[in-house]
Protein backbone atom coordinates (compact mmCIF):
# COMPACT_ATOMS: atom_id res chain seq x y z
CA UNK A 1 0.00 0.00 0.00
CA UNK A 2 1.33 3.59 -1.06
CA UNK A 3 0.71 6.43 1.16
CA UNK A 4 1.02 9.46 -0.61
CA UNK A 5 1.98 11.96 2.47
CA UNK A 6 1.68 15.69 2.71
CA UNK A 7 5.62 17.37 3.53
CA UNK A 8 6.23 20.85 4.46
CA UNK A 9 9.40 21.69 5.86
CA UNK A 10 9.56 25.28 6.90
CA UNK A 11 12.20 27.36 6.02
CA UNK A 12 12.86 24.41 3.47
CA UNK A 13 9.79 23.88 1.14
CA UNK A 14 8.11 26.92 -0.48
CA UNK A 15 4.57 25.53 -0.50
CA UNK A 16 3.55 21.54 0.65
CA UNK A 17 4.54 18.47 -1.19
CA UNK A 18 3.81 14.80 -1.91
CA UNK A 19 6.29 11.85 -0.68
CA UNK A 20 5.11 8.79 -1.29
CA UNK A 21 5.81 5.80 1.20
CA UNK A 22 5.39 2.14 0.86
CA UNK A 23 3.77 0.66 3.91
CA UNK A 24 2.61 -2.76 4.60
CA UNK A 25 -0.62 -3.55 3.71
CA UNK A 26 -1.79 -5.15 7.41
CA UNK A 27 -5.69 -5.49 8.07
CA UNK A 28 -5.67 -4.56 11.47
CA UNK A 29 -3.52 -1.30 11.13
CA UNK A 30 -5.45 2.48 10.80
CA UNK A 31 -3.63 5.18 9.13
CA UNK A 32 -2.08 6.37 12.00
CA UNK A 33 -0.26 2.69 12.75
CA UNK A 34 1.14 3.60 9.31
CA UNK A 35 2.52 6.79 9.70
CA UNK A 36 3.95 5.39 12.62
CA UNK A 37 5.62 2.64 10.97
CA UNK A 38 6.84 5.46 8.50
CA UNK A 39 8.57 7.82 11.21
CA UNK A 40 9.73 4.65 13.13
CA UNK A 41 11.47 2.98 10.31
CA UNK A 42 11.59 4.64 6.84
CA UNK A 43 11.90 8.51 7.79
CA UNK A 44 12.02 10.15 11.47
CA UNK A 45 11.68 13.22 10.15
CA UNK A 46 7.79 13.31 9.35
CA UNK A 47 5.37 15.05 12.42
CA UNK A 48 2.07 14.35 12.90
CA UNK A 49 0.15 15.15 16.53
CA UNK A 50 -1.11 11.91 17.57
CA UNK A 51 -1.51 10.41 21.55
CA UNK A 52 -4.56 8.11 22.73
CA UNK A 53 -4.96 5.68 19.52
CA UNK A 54 -8.20 5.37 20.57
CA UNK A 55 -10.51 8.30 19.07
CA UNK A 56 -10.32 9.88 22.87
CA UNK A 57 -7.73 12.44 22.11
CA UNK A 58 -8.74 14.07 19.39
CA UNK A 59 -5.25 15.02 18.27
CA UNK A 60 -4.61 13.20 15.23
CA UNK A 61 -7.61 15.10 12.84
CA UNK A 62 -5.82 14.96 9.44
CA UNK A 63 -7.31 14.92 5.61
CA UNK A 64 -7.56 11.22 4.38
CA UNK A 65 -8.24 10.94 0.43
CA UNK A 66 -10.15 14.65 0.62
CA UNK A 67 -12.03 13.71 3.86
CA UNK A 68 -11.53 15.11 7.60
CA UNK A 69 -10.61 11.73 9.65
CA UNK A 70 -9.27 10.79 12.84
CA UNK A 71 -6.08 8.52 11.40
CA UNK A 72 -6.21 6.44 14.68
CA UNK A 73 -10.17 5.38 13.62
CA UNK A 74 -9.22 5.14 9.64
CA UNK A 75 -8.46 1.90 8.61
CA UNK A 76 -5.73 1.17 5.67
CA UNK A 77 -8.34 -1.70 4.90
CA UNK A 78 -10.79 0.99 4.03
CA UNK A 79 -8.77 1.99 0.81
CA UNK A 80 -7.70 -0.10 -2.45
CA UNK A 81 -5.53 2.47 -4.12
CA UNK A 82 -2.59 4.93 -2.56
CA UNK A 83 -3.68 6.56 0.11
CA UNK A 84 -3.24 11.02 -0.06
CA UNK A 85 -2.75 11.77 3.61
CA UNK A 86 -2.59 16.12 3.93
CA UNK A 87 -3.09 18.13 6.89
CA UNK A 88 -6.40 19.07 8.39
CA UNK A 89 -8.16 21.63 5.76
CA UNK A 90 -8.63 25.21 7.05
CA UNK A 91 -6.01 25.80 9.41
CA UNK A 92 -2.53 27.26 8.63
CA UNK A 93 -0.05 24.22 8.33
CA UNK A 94 3.12 23.69 10.39
CA UNK A 95 5.24 21.43 9.49
CA UNK A 96 4.21 18.32 7.92
CA UNK A 97 0.90 17.49 9.13
CA UNK A 98 1.11 19.11 12.17
CA UNK A 99 -1.32 22.23 11.59
CA UNK A 100 -1.71 25.68 14.17
CA UNK A 101 -4.66 24.81 16.60
CA UNK A 102 -4.59 28.28 18.09
CA UNK A 103 -7.23 30.44 16.10
CA UNK A 104 -9.68 27.13 17.12
CA UNK A 105 -8.80 27.25 20.99
CA UNK A 106 -9.07 31.12 20.76
CA UNK A 107 -12.80 30.76 19.09
CA UNK A 108 -13.32 28.02 22.23
CA UNK A 109 -12.81 30.69 24.61
CA UNK A 110 -14.72 32.42 23.66
CA UNK A 111 -17.86 30.87 24.43
CA UNK A 112 -17.21 30.70 27.99
CA UNK A 113 -17.24 26.72 27.68
CA UNK A 114 -16.92 26.13 31.41
CA UNK A 115 -20.08 26.03 33.71
CA UNK A 116 -21.11 29.46 35.05
CA UNK A 117 -22.16 29.95 38.28
CA UNK A 118 -23.96 32.83 40.01
CA UNK A 119 -24.70 33.53 43.59
CA UNK A 120 -23.80 31.22 46.67
CA UNK A 121 -22.09 27.85 45.77
CA UNK A 122 -24.56 25.04 46.45
CA UNK A 123 -24.22 23.69 49.73
CA UNK A 124 -24.14 19.88 48.55
CA UNK A 125 -23.82 18.30 45.15
CA UNK A 126 -26.23 19.59 42.30
CA UNK A 127 -28.69 16.61 41.38
CA UNK A 128 -29.45 16.33 37.53
CA UNK A 129 -32.32 13.38 36.81
CA UNK A 130 -31.74 11.59 33.78
CA UNK A 131 -33.53 13.65 31.44
CA UNK A 132 -31.78 17.21 32.61
CA UNK A 133 -28.49 14.99 31.72
CA UNK A 134 -30.01 14.27 28.17
CA UNK A 135 -30.45 17.65 27.29
CA UNK A 136 -26.92 18.27 27.35
CA UNK A 137 -25.02 14.86 26.78
CA UNK A 138 -24.33 14.33 23.44
CA UNK A 139 -22.84 18.16 22.91
CA UNK A 140 -20.35 16.71 25.61
CA UNK A 141 -18.81 14.00 23.99
CA UNK A 142 -16.89 16.47 21.97
CA UNK A 143 -13.17 16.02 21.50
CA UNK A 144 -11.97 19.20 19.97
CA UNK A 145 -10.80 17.17 16.91
CA UNK A 146 -11.59 20.01 14.76
CA UNK A 147 -12.49 17.80 11.95
CA UNK A 148 -15.79 19.78 11.69
CA UNK A 149 -14.11 23.33 11.22
CA UNK A 150 -12.02 21.10 8.37
CA UNK A 151 -15.12 20.42 6.51
CA UNK A 152 -17.08 23.67 6.78
CA UNK A 153 -16.59 25.56 4.07
CA UNK A 154 -17.94 28.55 6.31
CA UNK A 155 -15.13 28.38 8.56
CA UNK A 156 -12.50 27.54 5.99
CA UNK A 157 -13.18 30.93 3.88
CA UNK A 158 -14.12 33.02 7.18
CA UNK A 159 -11.75 31.72 10.18
CA UNK A 160 -13.76 34.38 12.20
CA UNK A 161 -16.79 32.52 11.89
CA UNK A 162 -17.15 30.65 16.01
CA UNK A 163 -17.44 27.19 14.48
CA UNK A 164 -19.35 24.14 14.78
CA UNK A 165 -17.42 22.43 17.86
CA UNK A 166 -17.68 25.72 19.58
CA UNK A 167 -21.15 27.06 19.36
CA UNK A 168 -22.04 23.30 20.07
CA UNK A 169 -19.78 23.32 23.92
CA UNK A 170 -21.76 26.72 24.04
CA UNK A 171 -24.90 25.18 24.21
CA UNK A 172 -23.61 22.29 25.67
CA UNK A 173 -23.39 24.39 28.66
CA UNK A 174 -26.41 26.34 28.54
CA UNK A 175 -28.64 23.07 28.45
CA UNK A 176 -27.04 22.34 31.65
CA UNK A 177 -29.32 23.01 34.56
CA UNK A 178 -26.39 24.17 36.72
CA UNK A 179 -25.20 26.94 34.43
CA UNK A 180 -26.50 30.07 35.01
CA UNK A 181 -24.52 31.79 32.00
CA UNK A 182 -25.92 33.57 29.50
CA UNK A 183 -24.10 33.38 25.97
CA UNK A 184 -25.95 35.39 23.50
CA UNK A 185 -24.14 38.39 22.92
CA UNK A 186 -21.37 35.83 21.41
CA UNK A 187 -23.67 33.39 19.50
CA UNK A 188 -26.32 35.69 18.21
CA UNK A 189 -23.66 37.47 15.72
CA UNK A 190 -22.60 37.08 12.36
CA UNK A 191 -19.60 35.39 13.54
CA UNK A 192 -22.15 33.31 15.83
CA UNK A 193 -24.66 31.03 14.73
CA UNK A 194 -25.57 34.04 11.98
CA UNK A 195 -22.81 32.90 10.12
CA UNK A 196 -23.37 29.33 9.39
CA UNK A 197 -25.77 28.64 6.17
CA UNK A 198 -26.72 24.81 6.89
CA UNK A 199 -23.99 22.97 4.77
CA UNK A 200 -24.28 20.48 7.32
CA UNK A 201 -20.69 18.72 6.74
CA UNK A 202 -19.47 19.54 10.38
CA UNK A 203 -22.68 16.55 11.84
CA UNK A 204 -21.26 14.19 9.04
CA UNK A 205 -17.49 14.83 9.90
CA UNK A 206 -18.30 14.57 13.71
CA UNK A 207 -16.55 10.91 14.93
CA UNK A 208 -18.58 11.36 18.35
CA UNK A 209 -21.75 11.94 16.65
CA UNK A 210 -22.04 15.51 18.32
CA UNK A 211 -24.21 16.79 15.65
CA UNK A 212 -23.07 20.62 16.12
CA UNK A 213 -25.61 21.34 13.16
CA UNK A 214 -28.16 20.51 14.98
CA UNK A 215 -26.96 22.40 18.25
CA UNK A 216 -26.41 25.73 15.28
CA UNK A 217 -29.70 25.69 14.43
CA UNK A 218 -31.71 25.19 17.42
CA UNK A 219 -29.59 28.43 18.72
CA UNK A 220 -30.68 29.98 15.88
CA UNK A 221 -34.26 29.42 16.53
CA UNK A 222 -33.43 30.42 20.84
CA UNK A 223 -31.49 33.63 19.34
CA UNK A 224 -34.19 34.64 17.12
CA UNK A 225 -37.09 34.39 19.45
CA UNK A 226 -35.33 36.38 22.36
CA UNK A 227 -34.51 38.65 19.90
CA UNK A 228 -38.56 38.94 18.60
CA UNK A 229 -39.87 38.44 21.92
CA UNK A 230 -37.74 40.94 24.62
CA UNK A 231 -39.10 39.99 27.72
CA UNK A 232 -38.30 36.19 27.17
CA UNK A 233 -35.68 34.71 29.05
CA UNK A 234 -36.40 31.74 27.56
CA UNK A 235 -33.13 29.38 27.62
CA UNK A 236 -32.22 25.91 25.40
CA UNK B 1 6.45 30.14 10.03
CA UNK B 2 3.97 28.70 9.05
CA UNK B 3 1.68 27.75 5.41
CA UNK B 4 -1.48 28.63 4.59
CA UNK B 5 -3.07 27.43 1.43
CA UNK B 6 -4.50 30.13 -0.94
CA UNK B 7 -8.09 30.34 -1.24
CA UNK B 8 -9.82 27.25 -3.23
CA UNK B 9 -12.20 29.29 -5.30
CA UNK B 10 -13.44 25.95 -6.48
CA UNK B 11 -14.10 24.69 -2.68
CA UNK B 12 -17.92 23.56 -3.84
CA UNK B 13 -16.63 20.80 -6.50
CA UNK B 14 -14.17 19.39 -4.08
CA UNK B 15 -16.96 16.90 -2.43
CA UNK B 16 -20.14 15.90 -3.48
CA UNK B 17 -21.60 17.25 -0.07
CA UNK B 18 -20.29 20.57 -0.99
CA UNK B 19 -22.44 20.98 -4.88
CA UNK B 20 -25.39 19.78 -3.35
CA UNK B 21 -25.40 21.95 -0.75
CA UNK B 22 -24.91 24.52 -3.13
CA UNK B 23 -27.73 23.31 -5.73
CA UNK B 24 -29.37 23.49 -2.95
CA UNK B 25 -29.08 26.77 -2.10
CA UNK B 26 -29.41 27.77 -5.80
CA UNK B 27 -32.80 26.55 -5.97
CA UNK B 28 -33.56 29.79 -4.26
CA UNK B 29 -33.43 31.72 -7.74
CA UNK B 30 -36.09 29.86 -8.79
CA UNK B 31 -38.15 30.28 -5.77
CA UNK B 32 -37.34 33.75 -6.32
CA UNK B 33 -38.52 33.17 -10.52
CA UNK B 34 -41.74 32.05 -9.12
CA UNK B 35 -42.37 34.20 -6.90
CA UNK B 36 -41.96 37.17 -10.08
CA UNK B 37 -44.23 35.08 -12.05
CA UNK B 38 -46.70 35.32 -9.82
CA UNK B 39 -46.46 38.53 -9.67
CA UNK B 40 -46.55 39.16 -13.46
CA UNK B 41 -49.82 36.78 -13.16
CA UNK B 42 -51.89 38.77 -10.76
CA UNK B 43 -50.76 42.33 -12.50
CA UNK B 44 -51.51 40.92 -15.65
CA UNK B 45 -55.12 39.76 -14.28
CA UNK B 46 -55.87 43.62 -12.78
CA UNK B 47 -54.86 45.08 -16.50
CA UNK B 48 -57.52 42.87 -17.54
CA UNK B 49 -54.64 41.44 -19.81
CA UNK B 50 -54.44 37.60 -18.85
CA UNK B 51 -55.01 35.93 -22.23
CA UNK B 52 -52.59 37.26 -23.03
CA UNK B 53 -50.27 36.20 -20.17
CA UNK B 54 -51.25 33.18 -20.80
CA UNK B 55 -49.85 33.14 -24.66
CA UNK B 56 -46.64 34.44 -23.18
CA UNK B 57 -46.97 32.11 -20.64
CA UNK B 58 -47.49 29.11 -23.44
CA UNK B 59 -43.91 29.84 -25.48
CA UNK B 60 -41.57 27.62 -25.31
CA UNK B 61 -38.85 29.48 -23.64
CA UNK B 62 -41.24 30.43 -20.89
CA UNK B 63 -42.59 26.61 -20.12
CA UNK B 64 -39.21 25.40 -20.53
CA UNK B 65 -38.18 27.86 -17.63
CA UNK B 66 -41.08 26.64 -15.40
CA UNK B 67 -40.27 23.15 -15.84
CA UNK B 68 -37.01 23.73 -14.72
CA UNK B 69 -38.63 25.83 -12.14
CA UNK B 70 -41.26 23.39 -11.02
CA UNK B 71 -38.13 20.54 -10.81
CA UNK B 72 -36.07 23.38 -8.28
CA UNK B 73 -38.98 24.44 -6.31
CA UNK B 74 -39.82 20.59 -5.53
CA UNK B 75 -36.08 20.24 -4.84
CA UNK B 76 -36.01 22.49 -2.39
CA UNK B 77 -39.33 22.08 -1.05
CA UNK B 78 -38.16 18.24 0.02
CA UNK B 79 -34.55 19.29 1.31
CA UNK B 80 -36.43 22.52 3.59
CA UNK B 81 -38.79 20.47 5.26
CA UNK B 82 -36.24 17.43 5.64
CA UNK B 83 -34.12 20.09 7.45
CA UNK B 84 -36.18 21.80 9.42
CA UNK B 85 -36.74 19.18 12.46
CA UNK B 86 -33.24 20.43 12.96
CA UNK B 87 -34.13 23.53 14.57
CA UNK B 88 -37.10 22.74 16.59
CA UNK B 89 -36.13 19.79 18.89
CA UNK B 90 -39.86 18.93 20.49
CA UNK B 91 -40.09 17.75 23.91
CA UNK B 92 -43.58 15.84 24.86
CA UNK B 93 -43.45 14.84 28.74
CA UNK B 94 -39.42 14.51 28.87
CA UNK B 95 -39.53 12.63 25.33
CA UNK B 96 -38.19 13.59 22.29
CA UNK B 97 -40.35 13.88 19.58
CA UNK B 98 -38.24 11.34 16.91
CA UNK B 99 -37.07 13.62 13.79
CA UNK B 100 -38.65 11.41 11.61
CA UNK B 101 -42.28 12.22 13.17
CA UNK B 102 -41.31 16.00 12.50
CA UNK B 103 -40.40 15.48 8.77
CA UNK B 104 -43.46 13.21 8.30
CA UNK B 105 -45.83 15.74 9.79
CA UNK B 106 -44.25 18.42 7.33
CA UNK B 107 -44.52 15.93 4.65
CA UNK B 108 -47.97 15.65 5.20
CA UNK B 109 -48.72 19.38 5.56
CA UNK B 110 -47.37 19.57 1.94
CA UNK B 111 -49.75 17.06 0.60
CA UNK B 112 -52.73 18.89 2.57
CA UNK B 113 -51.65 22.39 1.22
CA UNK B 114 -50.90 21.15 -2.70
CA UNK B 115 -54.39 19.44 -2.62
CA UNK B 116 -56.27 22.47 -1.35
CA UNK B 117 -54.38 24.78 -3.80
CA UNK B 118 -55.19 22.09 -6.48
CA UNK B 119 -59.26 22.05 -5.63
CA UNK B 120 -59.08 26.01 -5.25
CA UNK B 121 -57.43 26.13 -9.01
CA UNK B 122 -59.29 23.45 -10.85
CA UNK C 1 -20.78 44.42 12.99
CA UNK C 2 -23.07 46.94 13.85
CA UNK C 3 -25.62 47.08 16.64
CA UNK C 4 -27.78 47.52 14.07
CA UNK C 5 -26.78 44.58 11.88
CA UNK C 6 -26.66 42.36 14.88
CA UNK C 7 -29.90 43.35 15.73
CA UNK C 8 -31.94 42.53 12.25
CA UNK C 9 -30.08 39.15 11.73
CA UNK C 10 -32.44 36.95 14.09
CA UNK C 11 -35.51 39.19 12.37
CA UNK C 12 -33.81 38.41 8.79
CA UNK C 13 -33.95 34.20 9.76
CA UNK C 14 -36.71 34.06 10.85
CA UNK C 15 -38.12 35.75 7.51
CA UNK C 16 -36.01 32.87 6.01
CA UNK C 17 -37.06 30.23 8.03
CA UNK C 18 -41.05 31.11 7.42
CA UNK C 19 -39.92 31.84 3.79
CA UNK C 20 -38.47 28.58 2.99
CA UNK C 21 -41.60 26.57 4.78
CA UNK C 22 -44.22 28.99 3.20
CA UNK C 23 -42.46 28.18 -0.48
CA UNK C 24 -42.14 24.40 0.23
CA UNK C 25 -45.54 23.69 0.57
CA UNK C 26 -46.99 25.96 -1.82
CA UNK C 27 -44.63 26.78 -4.34
CA UNK C 28 -44.19 23.21 -6.37
CA UNK C 29 -48.41 22.75 -6.74
CA UNK C 30 -48.70 26.60 -7.50
CA UNK C 31 -45.59 26.18 -10.08
CA UNK C 32 -47.11 23.20 -11.38
CA UNK C 33 -50.51 24.16 -12.02
CA UNK C 34 -50.05 27.95 -12.80
CA UNK C 35 -46.56 27.84 -15.01
CA UNK C 36 -46.86 24.27 -16.26
CA UNK C 37 -50.35 22.67 -16.84
CA UNK C 38 -52.43 25.73 -17.59
CA UNK C 39 -49.91 26.86 -20.18
CA UNK C 40 -49.23 23.87 -22.12
CA UNK C 41 -53.31 23.39 -22.16
CA UNK C 42 -53.72 20.82 -20.26
CA UNK C 43 -55.22 22.26 -17.50
CA UNK C 44 -58.14 25.08 -18.35
CA UNK C 45 -57.32 28.38 -17.53
CA UNK C 46 -58.43 29.10 -13.89
CA UNK C 47 -61.24 32.03 -13.56
CA UNK C 48 -59.02 33.95 -10.66
CA UNK C 49 -62.31 36.49 -10.80
CA UNK C 50 -63.98 35.15 -7.94
CA UNK C 51 -60.55 33.73 -6.16
CA UNK C 52 -59.06 37.48 -6.23
CA UNK C 53 -62.38 39.28 -4.85
CA UNK C 54 -61.64 37.27 -1.58
CA UNK C 55 -59.33 40.28 0.80
CA UNK C 56 -58.05 37.47 2.54
CA UNK C 57 -57.22 35.09 -0.39
CA UNK C 58 -55.22 38.66 -2.00
CA UNK C 59 -53.58 39.33 1.47
CA UNK C 60 -52.47 35.67 1.30
CA UNK C 61 -50.65 36.28 -1.85
CA UNK C 62 -48.86 39.38 -0.33
CA UNK C 63 -47.89 37.54 2.71
CA UNK C 64 -46.49 34.42 0.05
CA UNK C 65 -45.04 36.54 -2.31
CA UNK C 66 -42.97 38.73 0.70
CA UNK C 67 -42.10 35.44 2.14
CA UNK C 68 -40.64 33.56 -0.88
CA UNK C 69 -38.80 36.27 -1.98
CA UNK C 70 -36.82 37.54 1.49
CA UNK C 71 -36.36 33.63 1.98
CA UNK C 72 -34.83 33.62 -1.65
CA UNK C 73 -33.13 37.07 -1.57
CA UNK C 74 -31.38 35.54 2.10
CA UNK C 75 -30.25 32.85 0.49
CA UNK C 76 -28.98 34.47 -3.05
CA UNK C 77 -27.28 36.94 -0.33
CA UNK C 78 -25.11 34.08 1.52
CA UNK C 79 -24.44 32.16 -1.48
CA UNK C 80 -22.96 34.89 -3.33
CA UNK C 81 -20.94 35.60 -0.68
CA UNK C 82 -19.83 31.88 -0.16
CA UNK C 83 -19.44 31.38 -4.00
CA UNK C 84 -17.80 34.36 -4.64
CA UNK C 85 -15.68 35.17 -1.82
CA UNK C 86 -17.22 38.46 -1.60
CA UNK C 87 -18.19 38.86 1.87
CA UNK C 88 -16.56 41.92 2.22
CA UNK C 89 -19.18 43.55 0.45
CA UNK C 90 -22.18 41.90 2.60
CA UNK C 91 -23.37 45.59 3.57
CA UNK C 92 -23.70 46.03 -0.05
CA UNK C 93 -25.19 42.56 -0.75
CA UNK C 94 -27.34 42.67 1.68
CA UNK C 95 -29.49 46.07 1.02
CA UNK C 96 -29.65 45.05 -2.94
CA UNK C 97 -31.35 41.39 -1.86
CA UNK C 98 -33.61 42.70 1.00
CA UNK C 99 -34.61 45.67 -0.95
CA UNK C 100 -35.57 44.20 -3.87
CA UNK C 101 -37.28 41.70 -2.09
CA UNK C 102 -39.34 44.53 -0.29
CA UNK C 103 -40.16 46.34 -3.93
CA UNK C 104 -41.85 43.02 -5.13
CA UNK C 105 -43.69 43.17 -1.71
CA UNK C 106 -44.70 46.53 -2.26
CA UNK C 107 -45.25 46.03 -5.95
CA UNK C 108 -47.86 42.92 -4.89
CA UNK C 109 -49.56 45.06 -2.77
CA UNK C 110 -50.26 47.78 -4.92
CA UNK C 111 -51.58 45.66 -7.77
CA UNK C 112 -53.49 43.33 -5.17
CA UNK C 113 -55.15 46.81 -2.94
S1 LIG D 1 -17.96 18.56 17.35
FE1 LIG D 1 -17.25 16.54 16.64
S2 LIG D 1 -15.94 17.00 14.85
FE2 LIG D 1 -16.19 18.92 15.98
S3 LIG D 1 -14.42 19.04 17.35
FE3 LIG D 1 -16.09 18.07 18.52
S4 LIG D 1 -15.82 15.87 18.24
FE4 LIG D 1 -14.56 16.88 16.66
S1 LIG E 1 -4.87 9.51 18.54
FE1 LIG E 1 -6.31 10.27 19.98
S2 LIG E 1 -8.08 10.55 18.76
FE2 LIG E 1 -6.70 9.61 17.36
Amino acid sequence: MILRVSRYRPGVDAEPVFQDYEVPDRDDWAILDALNHIKDTVDGTLSFRWSCRMGICGSCGMTVNGEPKLTCGTFLTDFTGPVTVEPLRGFAVIRDLVVDIDPFLANLSKVTPWLVREGEEPASEFAQTPEQLEAYKQYSMCINCMLCYSACPVYVLNPDFLGPAAIALAQRYNLDSRDMGDRFDVLSSEEGVWGCTFVGECTSACPKHVDPAEAIQRYKLTAALRSVLPFSRRRS
Amino acid sequence: MSYSPPRDRLWFLRRRAYLVFVLRELTSLFVAWSAVYLILLLDAFADGALPAFWDWAGTPWVLALNVVALAAVTFHAVTFLNLAPKATVIRLDGWRVPDFMIVGGNFSAWLAVSALILWVLW
Amino acid sequence: MSPLRRRAEPYLWLLFGGGGVVSALTLPALVLILGVLVPAGVLSRPDLTALLSNAVVRLALVGLVMLALFHAAHRIRFTAEELLGVARWDRFIALTCYGLALTGTVVTASILF
